[in-house]
């Protein structure tokens, strides 16, 4: 059932309390939970995460808006903390990037399916597969330092297989740069995608930037370095995507409808009680922030909010393994490449690309060391009973080892 | 009040319990080939191409009192190294300073769970605690007494302390049960033993009998939390397996060993206590 956000208010922002206690709930369980509530949980991070950076950058541009930013941010920030700290202590950052992976893969794939622009929706395919591979470089670094299967986080929702290999997604910026929606004939749902996916990969690409120090492994630096790398050239192509034109207003307005249909859509397919009480509780209050933010659109811009947002949501984001399509996607698309603003066939792939990726991947690339000869497999890749008897089969430890 | 015992609920972690996507899972990953052929041989390269820089976690800092540059100097002159010995009572000191901390988080748990057959009382457990402070002060005073700074990170101590961060985590995790938090705990107290008996070993050849001596009680104690602890997670186990005739065997018996391994901790510590009365009047 679609959300009629013009008629629903929510909860006023002089409403929404928050205490200390109120804040660090107890987490979902790593081990019961379905895979999607971490799904869930990581996303509305991510998507809390760029309401507060979007409302810092727009404070520092626009004097007049400074303190309703700051009221609306207020309670952004303890959303923000509530729902990240329902992660649990004992997932590992490894297995919280395996979650953030899964997260980016299953996420883009539901908004490329959901997107009628055929441009945005060849740069979310495009992006997919490079998220798509990460997964799997993660998983095998999981399994061979660690000794622990990725699947017990993705629960067979996600297939761990490679992507677009990580050693060529290496681009120039020139190649990451990619052509806007036009604010004035884009489908509401465009806008709204393309905000989902930028909040997701920003958060991938401060996250890795924070725990990647934290691992003592070189070959987990080095990896943790390369797929940052390639979030940060994410980030650029997806903020590409929203029509830089749009007003300050008009994009806070814009925010503020993709909080409202990503909690509501948490709260449709959520399958932990405890957790739909709290996305129920924030799609009352993003509908607060809305509706002020609607008054000061036609307060201030003398605009009425109907000319940038639809009367009801879109279709909620249904939070399902999209298997095959993320397979009949990997099949067609995993030789494209990116040359300017273009998505082309791997034969057209641009000469400064392939120059920058040659220089990065001189001293070898850590994705393709990490996973050589890597094959996910139930249990991790020790468990190779019947290939070789002994769960040491070939490939599977070091040559010294294995001898 | 938490209940202890292991429930049978949906643990979703397993791969059998999605039959359909399992078999998919596994037939897309046996028709993909790697993007590059090899094995952990990479991995292991990529080690020692750090492993070759030879850069260390950092060092002992030399003694900063004129009585540490003494004893050092000693120890060298014996033919020791004496940054050895101080890396290792910073390690201890470290631990014990942890262990006091961890002792109090299983304290809180204590107090929150249903007690069973054969568990620790809150003296007992409280009994451990200040025995774990009052061996953190002596090394304090030790380190001290031998010119160091007891204040410092050695290398040892911060290699230990990454070692025991698994350890405050299960401890400190609301969500894990008082069985389950005494496992952590017995992680501790089986280094705990093995490490007081290493640093008696260097003590002594190092030339410090007197210091041995000190650590002679210290160690006695800490086998005595080993013991119990030992038995405390015997009986607990044994007890939430269920009331079956073999486990209940077998609870009987581990409800005696504690009871036997106390009083023989006990005895054992009395006895060193009188050996050394029986000395200090000498």
């Amino acid at each position: 059932m679609a959300l009629d956000i013009m008629n629903e208010r929510g909860v006023t922002l002089d409403k929404q309390d928050f205490d200390w206690k109120d804040l660090v709930q107890t987490p979902f369980s790593k081990l019961d939970d379905d895979a999607f509530t971490r799904v869930r949980v990581i996303l509305m991070n991510g998507i809390e995460s760029e309401a507060i950076r979007f409302s810092h950058a727009c404070a520092r541009m626009n004097k007049a808006l400074q303190l309703p930013l700051a009221r609306v941010r207020r309670a952004e920030q303890h959303q923000q903390i509530l729902v990240n700290w329902l992660n649990p202590p004992d997932q590992s950052p490894l297995e919280t990037t395996i979650g953030y992976e899964q997260t980016a893969v299953e996420i883009t794939a539901i908004v490329a399916q959901n997107e009628p622009d055929p441009y945005l929706k060849q740069v979310y395919e495009f992006g997919m597969l490079e998220d798509f591979d990460h997964l799997y470089r993660f998983a095998a670094l999981m399994d061979r330092v660690e000794g622990r299967d990725a699947n017990n986080i993705t629960q067979c929702y996600t297939d761990i297989i490679p992507g677009r290999p990580t050693s060529v997604e290496h681009r120039a910026p020139d190649d990451d740069v990619r052509e806007p929606y036009d604010r004035a004939s884009a489908a509401p749902i465009t806008k709204l995608n393309a905000l989902v996916i930028v909040s997701a990969e920003h958060q991938v690409h401060d996250y890795y930037a924070n725990v990647g120090p934290f691992f003592a492994d070189p070959v987990a630096r080095q990896l943790y370095a390369e797929i940052l790398s390639i979030e940060e050239q994410h980030v650029t192509q997806y903020e590409c995507l929203m029509d830089p034109f749009e007003s300050w207003l008009e994009k806070w307005l814009l925010h503020e409808a993709t909080e409202v249909y990503t909690y509501y859509s948490c709260l449709q397919t959520e399958t932990n009680p405890r957790l739909k009480r709290i996305w129920e509780r924030f799609v009352a209050y993003e509908l607060g922030h809305l509706h002020s933010v609607m008054e000061l659109f036609k307060r201030i811009e003398n605009r009425d909010p109907a000319e940038v947002l639809p009367a009801t949501l879109p279709e909620p984001i249904s939070f399902t393994s999209q298997r095959k399509y993320v397979r009949e996607v990997l099949r067609s698309q995993v030789d494209l490449r990116a040359n300017g603003t273009r998505i082309v066939p791997v034969n057209q792939d641009s000469d400064l690309s392939i120059r920058y990726r040659e220089r990065m991947n001189q001293a070898g690339s850590p994705s393709e060391r990490v996973a050589a000869g890597y094959k996910w497999r139930p249990g991790t890749e020790l468990n190779r009973l019947g290939a070789s008897g002994n769960g040491h089969g070939k490939g599977v430890v070091t040559k010294e080892v294995s001898r | 009040m938490m209940k202890e015992g292991v429930a049978i609920g949906k643990n979703r972690t397993g791969i059998d319990l999605s039959p359909i996507d399992k078999q998919q899972l596994i037939e897309a990953t046996e028709a993909t080939i790697p993007s590059m052929e090899g094995d952990m041989s990479e991995i292991a390269d990529m080690r020692s191409e750090y492993l070759e820089n030879g850069e260390r976690l950092g060092s002992v800092p030399p003694p900063a009192s004129v009585k540490g540059i003494a004893a050092n100097a000693l120890d060298a002159l014996k033919g020791g190294n004496p940054a050895v010995l101080v890396d290792k009572l910073g390690e201890r000191l470290a631990f014990e300073r942890t262990g006091t901390r961890l002792y109090e988080a299983l304290i809180a748990k204590h107090q929150n769970t249903e007690s069973f057959p054969g568990a620790p009382t809150l003296e007992d457990l409280r009994h451990i605690q200040t025995e774990e402070l009052e061996h953190f002060e002596m090394l304090r005073d030790v380190i001290i007494q031998l010119g160091g700074d007891p204040t410092t990170v050695t290398p040892a101590a911060d290699v230990m302390a990454v070692s025991s961060l698994g350890l405050v985590q299960v401890l400190s995790d609301p969500r894990t049960t008082f069985m389950q938090s005494l496992e952590a705990i017995l992680t501790a107290e089986l280094v705990d033993s093995d490490s007081w008996a290493m640093l008696i070993r260097l003590t002594k050849a190092m030339g410090h009998p007197l210091v041995a001596q000190k650590f002679e009680k210290a160690l006695a104690e800490e086998e005595e939390h080993l013991s119990r602890v030992r038995s405390w997670i015997q009986a607990g186990t044994l007890g939430l397996a269920g009331p079956g005739p073999v486990v209940k065997e077998s609870l009987k018996e581990a409800v005696k060993e504690t009871i036997a391994g106390v009083a023989q901790s006990v005895a054992k510590s009395v006895a060193k206590d009188q050996v050394k009365g029986v000395k200090k009047k000498s």
